[in-house]
């Protein structure tokens, strides 16, 4: 049976049911960053909290992936496989904005200020058969 | 006591298949050497720096083991802002009198694969396909285009100048004019950029002869006056490369403050300006540096480029040299290259590209991963 875990623990809820990002809070300054920290980026404070970003947003910039990046990019795509993917920033209902890959990835699709919504996908399979998770958006399913 | 440039050496920047980056990087030092008359055994310093081509400082075994105090300088693609930042402290604080500034590099073909680690950054953020300086500075672009309504008309523009001025200027790594359409109908590399709006990793080397004003006399009858270098780094809320997440106020890009104290420290304005040298890795960074560097209001770019007050016949000559579009980046010599050609033009020695009416006083910036900008104003 098919097993899957995230690719690298802590950047968003996981079993995942409603899957939503993590990230920190700051307890002296309030600013939140992405992947969590635990010291504040903003005021070096280090009273840091772990919190929910949620899983909606809307697209603050974009463009698109058109080649196979090199090492250390590390899918089970190959040069015949791979496909051109989307990549933004999502401004989260904190304000943070978010960089991650996003599902649509022709020029038509995108635009900025659309609302996205979270979901995971497969990135490749490790040694033992498991299938390893990351984040990405894409267009909310709500207004599509 | 005022740091004057009196020396002045360039290895072409391109592709040199018969040379490592270090041989590079000696050949630009005793091409610099030479234009100033002296020896590498008269420097009493050196920072040198490279990203692919091996420690600067290695240098020594191919200019001589003449003990002198040798620093290698990493500051990613400001590393030559940084090295003569490093100088002129050296000269300014009264340690030392004279000595070198060399950067140098050979990168492999194809964009720059950073690792995630080397950056404060974890490995799934490069291994799904996020750390690209394409992606970042298409985004950054595309957004700017958005907010402060620049067109595509625009970004070809740049793209049309580097070219041209690359096509006049005989180090140029890429030296064929190219048309509109040529441009325009590019493959895509991550929209809105495409190929010929991206400069390419490159090899090359540069290097700097640098001393006390008061003795410039004895290496260069026409030598020049660095009034100022900075370099500062990115603040809370600015905008940068390999960033996972931003904060939701943009705050000022490490640029607008390195201009700024540029700018105060040298006790000259924008308007003084007569040609200058900004980082255009792409031709979107040319645009929004313009800006940055406060040269003019954001979206007033659209204009200027129109009516080619940035060529080298307008009111602000940027890049004369066709910039890092068409010299390619070898990243450790790349700044240099910038303040190399602002010293060609203020000497009156550049050729065909060079700007008319004698220009007084250049302006260099160089930008680097992860937001790290270096300023230098230069003067005859």
């Amino acid at each position: 049976m098919s097993q899957q875990k995230p690719l690298h623990e802590g950047l968003f809820t996981w079993p995942p049911g409603q899957v939503e990002l993590l990230g920190s809070r700051c307890q002296n300054c309030g600013e939140h960053a992405f992947p969590a920290q635990s010291s504040c980026r903003a005021c070096a404070g280090s009273e840091t909290e772990v919190v929910s970003l949620g899983n909606q947003g809307s697209l603050w910039t974009w463009t698109i992936q058109s080649f196979m990046p090199k090492a250390p990019y590390a899918t089970d795509e190959t040069a015949e496989t791979f496909r051109p993917y989307g990549v933004g920033y999502v401004e989260m209902a904190c304000g943070l904005r978010v960089e991650s890959r996003l599902r649509e990835s022709s020029v038509g699709d995108l635009r900025i200020g659309m609302p996205m919504a979270l979901e995971l996908i497969p990135v490749r399979r490790d040694e033992d058969g498991t299938e390893l998770l990351t984040f990405q958006f894409r267009a909310s399913p709500e207004t599509a | 006591m005022d740091v004057a440039i009196v020396g002045l050496g360039l290895h072409p920047f391109g592709r040199s298949p018969a040379l490592t980056g270090l041989e590079q990087g000696a050949e630009a030092a005793r091409a610099a050497l030479r234009d100033a008359g002296t020896e590498f055994k008269n420097m009493q310093f050196a920072f040198g720096g490279s990203q692919d081509g091996g420690n600067a400082d290695s240098l020594v075994n191919l200019l001589g083991l003449t003990g002198l105090q040798f620093t290698n300088i990493w500051n990613g693609c400001a590393t030559g802002g940084s090295s003569l930042n490093a100088a002129y402290s050296a000269i300014k604080s009264g340690q030392y009198d004279v000595g070198l500034v060399v950067g140098f590099d050979k990168h492999p073909r194809g964009a720059f694969n950073p690792q995630p680690r080397d950056w404060g950054l974890d490995d799934w953020y490069g291994e799904t396909g996020l750390m690209l300086t394409t992606q970042f500075f298409a985004m950054k672009i595309q957004r700017y285009m958005h907010d402060y309504g620049i067109s595509r008309d625009t970004l070809i523009r740049v793209a049309e100048k580097a070219f041209r001025n690359g096509s006049i200027t005989p180090t140029a790594w890429r030296r064929t004019a190219l048309s509109r359409d040529e441009i325009a109908e590019a493959p895509m590399v991550s929209e809105p950029l495409n190929k010929y709006m991206f400069c390419s990793p490159a090899e090359g080397g540069c290097a700097l002869v640098v001393c006390r004003a008061d003795i410039a006399q004895r290496f260069t009858r026409n030598p020049i006056i660095l009034k100022t270098a900075v370099v500062r780094s990115r603040n809370y809320g600015s905008f940068e490369v390999f960033s996972p997440s931003q904060a939701p106020l943009l705050g000022d890009a490490p640029t607008v403050n390195a201009s700024r104290a540029a700018f105060e420290l040298a006790g000259v304005g924008p308007e003084d300006i007569d040609v200058a040298q900004l980082q255009d890795t792409e031709v979107g960074a040319e645009i929004m540096h313009m800006a940055e560097n406060g040269f003019c209001d954001h979206g007033d770019q659209e204009q200027w480029i129109a009516d080619g007050v940035t060529e080298i016949n307008g009111r602000l000559p940027v890049n004369t040299d066709g910039g890092c579009l068409a010299n390619g980046e070898p990243v450790g010599a790349s700044g240099l290259r910038q303040v190399y050609e602002i010293c060609l033009q203020l000497r009156g020695d550049a050729g065909a590209r060079q700007v008319p009416n004698q220009p007084r006083t250049g302006y260099t910036h160089v930008y680097g991963a992860p937001g790290i900008s270096g300023v230098n104003i230069l003067a005859r």
